[in-house]
């Protein structure tokens, strides 16, 4: 069958600092002064509507503090949204907490294992929680110590555990009761490349079930393998949604040349604007440009050419390829990692 | 309601409670029972206490062991589970009310607190030799009361426990269950303090105070004592005030 997930006009404003995964750099601070104590107000949401098909790979793409793990957190019962609704299949969340919980499975962003259990009584546990009977859930601890390599580590009480341990233990548990929809919030952060591909191919395979999976990511090249569909996300708002082939393709032009000179001004600016294939140019601080164009290297020559016409001298030249990356900052005018 | 995942929370407690058994006994009743010996036995074998001291201290550490069963079985998993490491998370996404979560806090709190009130009564009668006078003339009054006074204890660690951050648990110790074991009429009756007609009062916001009064009524019906009544209805008072606090609190810290 498969469950799908839709939200309306969600907006969440934190009036206590938020839990340690939402936290980030890039929220929009709002300090307002009611009284003689200044109030904590935090705006980590905006307005976020989408819709998530059954069966799909949906990835929630941005930098830190984009509101990601809020959206997750709202999705999974975690945090109470200040307006707005979401509903997981046809439960709203915030109505039908239990039933919606019943649908599904969540990777957090850092384990938060039950360090009083060992690995194997996590998931029994865990299977008891959602009313599995004895023998199934030893069934199915079993075969998901076995699928990620936790066998011989059973019976150890988790706090023992490495970090690419747990990681996978978390991951183990939110299959445990089979979920119809599994969010995943960062899943590769901190997983060396090896395992991350392994991730990449448990999480395929359970999606091949016709499992729902949401994930979210700041690696552009995981939310390109990866997912069915897309939402950029940033400063609490959606800014761009879709296919990774159609938000791609959204690029003018689809090649970005960073520039950098000893001085860019208009007269710059312009002559690069003239150049044939060039469909944007951007200024950037400190005396650069971004160029938006339909081809890379080929270009060079001509901008070299015109940067000397205008009396200036190109310092740096990077050349990035069509990809989700330059998408975003196409959007948002920073990068990723900025 | 879920009765199946509720049991299953509980099974998870129980199992944890199993593991750390000794540690937990120790930690509970070490305390209240080498007071036991000290006053019960040392200080009434040597004359300076008189005998009929032991039968109004035994309820009283009872009381006190209760206490500290119950808050450190609630407030302590509670205290560690919320932090940074978010332990409880799996529980919170368990298919039950949050709320729910917290009252299997509370089930489990109140069995712990039982057992240990159950095993002070040998142990206690055990350290201080002869002379104990317990009367189990009134089963159901001491039902009664023993059950409010491991809810009052349950409960309490679920508002404390919800309440007080890692680095404060030192302070909760010193700031509040130090000053309620000491004014809580668990190592003297609340007569005692109708000398100091202030404190006689004041001491009636402990709920320690009813506990203890209310288990010596409900045991040691000799040794003065409050009135039965009065103790299970002011109990049952702050249970209710108890849980509304903590089960908000709870709701609180387990969603953003």
């Amino acid at each position: 069958m498969g469950i799908g997930i839709r939200t309306e006009n969600l907006r969440k404003v934190y009036e206590t600092p938020p839990p340690m995964a939402a936290r980030g750099a890039g929220f929009s601070f709002i300090p307002q002064r009611s009284g003689p104590k200044k109030k904590f107000e935090l705006v980590a949401l905006e307005s976020v509507s989408f819709e998530i098909r059954a069966g799909e790979i949906f990835g929630l793409l941005g930098p830190n503090g984009a509101g990601k793990s809020t959206t997750i957190g709202i999705l999974t019962t975690r945090t109470e949204p200040t307006s707005g609704r979401a509903f997981i299949g046809e439960y709203d969340v915030w109505r039908e907490q239990v039933k919606a919980k019943r649908l599904i499975g969540v990777v957090p962003q850092r384990p938060n294992l039950d360090f009083s259990l060992t690995a194997r009584e996590i998931l029994t546990f865990h299977g008891a929680y959602f009313g599995q009977s004895a023998r199934e859930r030893e069934r199915r601890a079993d075969e998901l110590l076995e699928k990620f390599k936790l066998t011989d580590r059973a019976t150890h009480m988790v706090r023992t555990f490495s970090g690419g341990m747990m990681q996978r233990m978390v991951i183990a548990r939110a299959m445990m009761h089979d979920p119809e929809v599994l969010f995943l919030d960062e899943p590769s952060a901190g997983l060396d490349p090896q395992t991350r591909l392994l991730l990449w191919e448990i999480i395929r395979d359970y999606n091949r079930q016709g499992k729902t999976i949401v994930l979210t990511t700041h690696y552009m090249d995981e939310a390109d393998a990866l997912c069915d569909r897309l939402a950029i996300i940033d400063h609490g708002r959606i800014i761009s949604e879709g296919t990774p082939a159609e938000l791609k393709a959204s690029i003018p032009g689809g090649y970005l040349l960073r520039l950098r000179f000893d001085r860019a001004d208009e007269v710059l600016l312009d002559e690069l604007r003239k150049l044939s294939g060039v469909n944007e140019v951007r200024p950037v601080e400190g005396d650069g440009a971004d160029l938006y164009a339909d081809r890379g290297g080929q270009l060079i020559g001509p901008i070299v050419n015109a940067t000397q016409a205008a009396g200036s001298e190109l310092r740096d030249v990077r050349i990035s390829e069509p990809s989700l990356e330059t998408l975003f900052l196409h959007h948002t005018g920073r990068s990723l990692r900025d | 309601m879920n009765w199946k995942t509720f049991y299953a929370l509980l099974a998870r407690d129980g199992r944890v409670a199993r593991r750390n058994l000794l540690p937990m006994l120790l930690q509970n009743l070490l305390q209240p029972l080498l007071f036991t010996f000290v006053f019960g036995r040392v200080m009434t074998a040597s004359g300076m206490m008189p005998e009929a001291y032991k039968s109004m201290l035994l309820p009283g550490v009872m009381a006190i062991s209760m206490m500290l069963a119950g808050v450190q079985a609630v407030a302590m998993p509670l205290i560690t589970e919320f932090q940074f490491t978010r332990e409880i998370e799996d529980r919170l996404l368990a298919p039950i009310e949050i709320s729910w979560l917290a009252v299997e806090k509370i089930t489990a709190g109140m069995i712990q607190a039982t057992f240990a009130g159950l095993i002070v009564i040998p142990a206690a009668w055990l350290l201080m030799g002869s002379g104990v006078n317990l009367d189990f003339g009134h089963p159901l009054e001491f039902l009664v009361v023993a059950l409010l006074v491991a809810l009052f204890s349950a409960t309490g660690g679920l508002a404390l426990g919800c309440s007080v951050g890692q680095t404060q648990i030192g302070l909760m110790f010193s700031l509040v269950l130090a000053p309620m074991m000491m004014f809580g009429c668990a190592y003297y009756p609340w007569k005692a303090l109708e000398s100091f007609p202030i404190l006689h009062i004041a001491v009636l916001i402990n709920p320690l105070v009813y506990a203890s009064e209310g288990l010596r009524g409900a045991l040691v019906p000799q040794v003065p004592h409050m009135n039965t009544l009065v103790v299970i209805a002011a109990l049952a008072f702050i249970d209710v005030a108890l849980l509304y606090v903590g089960l908000k609190k709870f709701r609180q810290k387990a969603v953003s």
